[in-house]
């Protein structure tokens, strides 16, 4: 149990992913990437826009297959898995979006989107429409909101239904891309807020990742940082430590830019 | 004179008041609202012509089948309020007969080639790669030829019939709705909805009908709607040339097509199946109309 505990969550190995189509040069979009995830641990990283953040997430998640390099989650290789096992991964793995609206169904209640995952695995209904009411309230809205659709709550309200939605399975791993992006600052602040409650009451239960191009929200809120650029990983490490002894010129530019 | 104008014309563009607020509001609901009602009654329209197909045969005053020599090609009367013909049968019976064939059978046609396309078009469009390349090119061979012309060669090759006249049918009009099955898929297929209904643990089929479907389904249904009375016409065309509905089977385009030589001594015998072809297809055509109207954000939130 001690020994189980003590290894990464989620651990990836020279993950690549090479875009080509005809007539056009290649792109490495991610380039060989290796990191673990820590249980209990909230690893940030930063990047500029196309650097591969959301490429990388997307490999991990298995939205898009990998080019090269392997995928640990809980020391379990699930690089090139398949079907019904691919599935369970995701009773262990979540991801909170960008664009919250975009995230649910335009034609399904946020209610339906929270409890999909329940009801997959084998939830009744009426079981989960209890726990859908549990899990908004648990993120700072009303459980009258499982009834509502995308388009008639704010982006914050979606935002935090969303997480309720990712928490739904209890997974012990969290993706967030940009998950406070698209919301203006106060907004960004509830939710940063909610995600460090939620680590709070789960402890080691519970580890995210979080993708994020503003250097200040890193420091804020994650442990450890990995600064990536064009596809690679330059610079890692506390998020103090990179603000105040950046080596990578990006990480410079980047620090520069906010001062 | 003119610049003041133009000022004022800006400021007044630049924040709306809330008595104009009000007011698009109300022209808002008004133009939904009419599109509504318009739906509710040609929609009830279509949904009466529908029931009088389905129960035709209870409706028929006659049999619409019964010959009757003494009374052939008799002008409409309080017996026989639209005639008869040739045959003595009376027309009133032989066209409500007609409704079966004809309603019945375009509503089967384009639920049919709706469902088929729409299914081909998104198996293309979520797989990619080489059967989505094999059906669409199949599909840009359909869409080549003139569809009746083509429609004419299957039933032909087919030998006739109401049956084979549908199969026709369907083989030709099945790609346009592979075409936007297939086009609204890609469109949707990177969504963040469908990445999340996959991370919540549903499968590919679940995802296909569960979420993208009744998302895509708005163009399809109201290509479809506006289908129904193309085909009605397109199904008597066949049946009038002779390669649909059989004698004595009552079908308006053959009912047509065999009182070409009444025209002159019995006009009333063509008359009865053509305005019930036209009107069939005009309710159809009204409701296709509005359908789209209702569908289309862009015209409903004007
Ligand atoms: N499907 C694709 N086909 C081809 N190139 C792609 C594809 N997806 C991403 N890329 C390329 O890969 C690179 C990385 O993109 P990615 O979306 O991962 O960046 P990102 O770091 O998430 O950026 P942002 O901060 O804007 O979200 C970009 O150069 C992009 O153009
Ligand atoms: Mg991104």
């Amino acid at each position: 149990m001690q020994g189980e505990k003590k290894g990464p969550v989620l651990e990836v190995r020279d993950l690549t992913k090479i875009f080509s189509r005809r007539g056009q040069p290649s792109v490495t979009a991610v380039d060989r990437v290796s990191f673990s995830l820590m249980p209990g641990e909230c690893l940030g990283i930063i990047g500029e826009s196309g650097s591969g953040k959301s490429t990388l997430v997307n490999m991990i998640t298995r939205l898009i297959d990998t080019d090269s390099g392997q995928i640990f989650l809980k020391g379990r290789d699930i690089t090139r898995l398949r079907g019904r096992a691919l599935r369970s991964v995701y009773s262990e793995l979540q991801m909170v979006f960008q664009q919250p609206a975009d995230s649910f169904d335009p034609r399904r209640t946020l209610g339906h989107g929270i409890g999909e995952s329940l009801r997959n695995s084998g939830w009744s209904s009426a079981d989960a429409a209890e726990e859908i009411g549990k899990l908004l309230e648990r993120c700072g809205l009303a459980a009258a909101f499982a009834g509502r659709y995308p388009h008639e709550v704010s982006g914050g309200q979606c935002q935090r239904a969303a997480i309720a939605r990712a928490l739904a399975i209890r997974p012990s791993i969290l993706l967030c891309d940009e998950a406070t992006s698209a919301l203006d600052v106060t907004v960004q602040q509830e939710i940063l807020s909610l995600l460090q409650t939620l680590r709070r009451q789960q402890g080691e239960e519970f580890s995210i990742l979080f993708i994020c191009h503003d250097i200040a929200l890193v420091q804020q809120f994650c442990d450890r940082v990995l600064v990536m650029y064009q596809g690679r990983i330059v610079e890692e490490g506390i998020p103090d430590n990179v603000i105040q002894n950046p080596s990578h010129p990006y990480t410079k530019r980047l620090i520069d830019s906010i001062l | 004179m003119k610049q003041t104008f133009f000022r004022n014309h800006e400021n007044r563009s630049n924040r709306i008041l809330p008595q104009e607020k009000k007011i698009q509001a109300g022209i808002k609901k008004d133009r939904t609202g009419s599109a509504r009602a318009r739906l509710v009654f040609f929609g009830l329209l279509a949904f009466l012509l529908l029931l009088g197909s389905v129960f035709s045969e209870a409706l028929a005053p006659y049999d619409p089948d019964l010959q009757d020599l003494t009374i052939a090609k008799a002008a409409p009367s309080a017996a026989h309020l639209l005639g008869t013909d040739r045959y003595g049968r009376d027309m009133l019976s032989r066209v409500i007969a007609g409704s079966r064939a004809s309603i019945f059978s375009t509503l089967l046609l384009v639920a049919v080639i709706t469902a088929i396309g729409t299914l081909i078009g998104v198996f293309c469009g979520w797989n990619g790669k080489r059967a989505d390349a094999v059906l669409m090119r199949i599909s840009d061979i359909f869409l080549a030829f003139p569809g009746l012309v083509f429609a004419m060669a299957v039933a032909g090759l087919l030998g006739g019939g109401l049956h084979n006249a549908i199969i026709a049918l369907a083989a030709i009009s099945w790609p346009k709705y592979a075409r936007i099955a297939r086009s609204q898929t890609l469109a949707q297929r990177e969504t963040a909805y469908l990445k999340a209904a996959r991370l919540a643990g549903s499968g590919t089929v679940k995802i296909i009908f569960v979420h993208l479907l009744p998302n895509i389904m708005g163009p399809i249904l109201v290509t479809s709607m506006l289908d129904i009375g193309t085909m009605m016409m397109e199904l008597a065309g066949l049946s009038f040339l002779g390669l649909g509905a059989k004698p004595p089977t009552a079908e308006w385009g053959s009912m047509m097509s065999d009182a070409r030589s009444l025209m002159t001594t019995a006009p009333w015998v063509a008359f009865s199946p053509g305005a019930a072809i036209f009107l069939s297809v005009m309710v159809f055509n009204l409701l296709g109309d509005t359908v789209r109207d209702y569908a289309d954000p862009r015209s409903r939130d004007l």
